[in-house]
């Protein structure tokens, strides 16, 4: 087994994929000779040649577009959006095409397309580069939303997408592609679309998060005082959500606080507050606290650390619900 | 260093069948037989007979609204009749049903779908169309995608992708010219110039002088057509059909044609264009002039028209009275093509028909706990 970083992983996962199945292919900007901007398709070209690892012209449009026809061929895409400040010109196509086709064909035509695109902040990235746009995807009903955190989940997460019968969107948090090494088997697995995980076991609150914020949460409660308890959920999968472990969760702790890196309104913390509120009500002991990015516009590298949940905001956060 | 020109272009129009019906012997060589002429024109008349009776299920309230193809049916059919059934595959807008008829769909389901009911989007197996596309433009990447796959395959199949002259100045449009000319995909750009996107003529819509010399920038053949004549679309349709088969690369067919309907039953087009233009455009109706040159031939005439017109009313009346007895679709159908799978919130959702949580489960912990005094 090797130690990987999600980076690795990622690359692993394609380049298994790809060799198990002719009809996987790679597409996007700057993906081919050059491996992604982040290197993430990194030798598959070489490996697979330039019919299967495809640079394309620079339109992301054009790329989910295409990708949605090869899809309908019996293909398998795995396309890449740079960055997901740029899903822009492609929202028409994911949520009006690639969301739909099965349903408005009563299941007669399928999209099982994978569309990895990095995301999120804190790695000083040049302005538009670095937000969070899951809760818009997931709005959209017709989509998978995915986000890992650790190298063993990337890849089999991406395994379980590329495999998927459906359209899923694989956002890969940028600030963790290297920032961590972990085992990784060589040997297949996956992991299920729609399942969290639990990070730590507690009975005095639960804190829900995905991508990077793990981190941040993961730093927040080593602050914590020595006999307070709490349990961490990693969601991996935005959208179909893992409610039930949720639900279980705060019905044990009566106490939730939800990270994410996004802005606050309408967001997924917005949905998984009322989703608590619904299901745990006559468990709660204190109202459903929300981390999140400040309803702004994400600001430019050197203030990104003061827009982005830090381990201080969500350790305090957590204190106070405690408290309340 | 004296000035050079680096780039020279020009936009060949072709008209083989002129408006009165006179056919140019030499440019229509190897084109459409009598017989094949005969078929397509009793297709015209079927379309155009579909479109009548849709347009009066629409306004007696037994159909919503309704895009009628009138008028263009010669840009349909002319192109539709060059691509190979079951093998070439089409990608279409929403004014060429009769292609879509001539490669196996059933009529049925053009009627189903917009009676309101996605279930006309069901293509039977083997039929090698796609569903239509509402959103304007963005079936080309598609088209681009479906011929892209067939190129990395080997598969010896074209795609021919239908729009309109408004389509072109969506950008979807140029990214699928320029993907599918990059990759030189078998793909053929068929526009359907029909001077209006709803109430914007197309001066209004682009500066360009044609829609073909669109894709002289992305490195395609260009041309421009007679759209209402059935041989000069036909023709240059197989052109660009045989030029894709040998990995010649990709065409831009601009097709004149005019919009004789409204732009869908919704629309009353009295508001923005002059009743002098309809008319001229009436007088160069593509069924008009292809009954000439059969009438010339001598191969028609009134009382074979009148069978003609009663055998498209007689196909048209049997699929209306199909698809008007279809019940409506059961309220689960919306959730249960979502996913492959359905997901655990939507099986909650679909089986309480409710989004409102309480009362969605049974068993939920609290349910009646104001009634009851106690936890339930």
């Amino acid at each position: 087994m090797a130690s990987l970083t999600l980076a690795q992983a990622i690359n692993l996962a394609l380049q298994q994929e790809m060799e198990a199945d002719p009809r996987v292919i790679c597409l996007g900007e700057d993906v081919g000779l050059n491996g992604g901007v982040f290197r993430i398709t990194e030798g598959l070209q070489k490996r697979f040649g330039p019919d299967r690892v495809i640079d394309t012209p620079l339109a992301e449009s054009g790329i989910i577009g295409t990708s949605i026809g090869l899809a309908m061929a019996g293909m398998r895409p795995v396309p890449e959006i740079q960055f997901e400040g740029f899903m822009g010109p492609a929202y028409d196509q994911l949520t009006n095409h690639a969301a739909r086709f099965r349903t408005r064909t009563r299941g007669t035509i399928t999209i099982p397309m994978t569309v990895r695109v990095p995301v999120g902040g804190g790695i000083h990235a040049p302005e538009f580069h670095s937000d969070s746009p899951e809760a818009i995807y997931t709005h959209n009903p017709g989509l998978k939303v995915v986000m890992p955190s650790t190298p063993y989940d990337a890849k089999g997460l991406l395994v379980a997408a590329i495999r998927d019968p459906d359209p899923v969107i694989f956002f890969e948090p940028k600030r963790v592609y290297r920032s961590f090494r972990e085992e990784v088997p060589e040997d297949e697995y996956t992991i299920p679309i729609g399942k969290a995980k639990m990070v730590a076991e507690g009975t005095d609150l639960t804190v829900v998060t995905w991508g990077a914020s793990v981190f941040q949460c993961l730093e927040a409660l080593d602050h914590l005082a020595e006999d307070v308890s709490v349990e961490l959920l990693d969601l991996r999968t935005i959208n179909p959500m893992d409610v039930d472990v949720i639900t279980r969760s705060v019905e044990k702790t009566g106490r939730c606080v939800v990270v994410q890196e996004a802005p606050r309104l309408c967001s997924m913390a917005s949905e998984i507050a009322a989703l608590i509120q619904e299901r745990c009500f006559l468990h709660l002991e204190a109202p459903v606290q929300r981390v999140t990015g400040f309803d702004t516009v994400m600001p430019y590298a050197k203030l990104e650390l003061d827009y982005l949940p830090d381990a201080k905001r969500i350790g305090e956060a957590i204190e106070q619900c405690l408290a309340y | 260093m004296p000035l050079k020109t680096v780039y020279k272009a020009q936009i060949d129009y072709l008209q083989i069948l002129d408006e009165e019906g006179r056919l140019d012997e030499k440019l229509a060589r190897d084109t459409l037989t009598d017989e094949q002429v005969l078929f397509l024109y009793q297709q015209m008349l079927t379309g155009r007979c579909l479109d009548e009776i849709a347009f009066k299920l629409q306004r007696s309230g037994r159909m919503h609204t309704y895009p009628q193809n009138k008028g263009q049916e010669a840009a349909a059919l002319g192109s539709g009749f060059a691509m190979r059934k079951g093998i070439d595959f089409l990608v279409p807008c929403y004014r060429e049903n009769a292609a879509l008829f001539l490669h196996g769909l059933p009529m049925k389901n053009v009627l189903i779908y917009w009676a309101g009911d996605e279930r006309g989007n069901i293509i039977p197996e083997g039929v090698q169309v796609a569903p239509i596309a509402v959103p304007i433009g963005t079936q080309m990447l598609h088209a681009t995608g479906i011929a892209w796959a067939y190129k990395l395959r080997k598969e010896d199949r074209v795609v021919i992708t239908y729009f309109g002259d408004g389509a072109t100045s969506e950008g979807d449009f140029h990214e699928a010219m320029n993907f599918a000319t990059t990759f030189n995909v078998p793909c053929i750009f068929f526009c359907q110039n029909n001077h209006w996107a709803i109430s914007v003529p197309r001066e209004q819509q682009t500066a360009s002088e044609t829609v073909a010399q669109k894709g002289l920038a992305y490195g395609a053949q260009c041309i421009q057509v007679d759209g209402n004549d059935l041989f000069a679309v036909y023709k240059a349709t197989l052109v660009a059909r045989e030029r894709a088969r040998a990995g010649g690369g990709v065409t831009l067919i601009e097709a004149i044609t005019y919009r004789l309907g409204d732009h869908t039953t919704a629309d009353d087009a009295r508001r923005y264009r002059e009743t002098e233009e309809v008319e001229v455009w009436k007088a160069k109706d593509p069924l008009i002039r292809t009954r000439k040159y059969l009438q010339g031939k001598g191969l028609w005439d009134d009382a074979r028209q009148g069978a003609a017109e009663e055998q498209a009313k007689a196909i048209v009346d049997r699929v209306v009275d199909e698809v008007l007895n279809i019940p409506a679709p059961s309220p689960s159908e919306f959730f249960d093509h979502m996913y492959s799978e359905i997901p655990e919130e939507l099986r909650r959702q679909r089986d309480t028909m409710r989004t409102s949580s309480l009362g969605q489960d049974p068993g939920q912990m609290g349910l009646g706990y104001r009634q009851q005094g106690s936890l339930a």
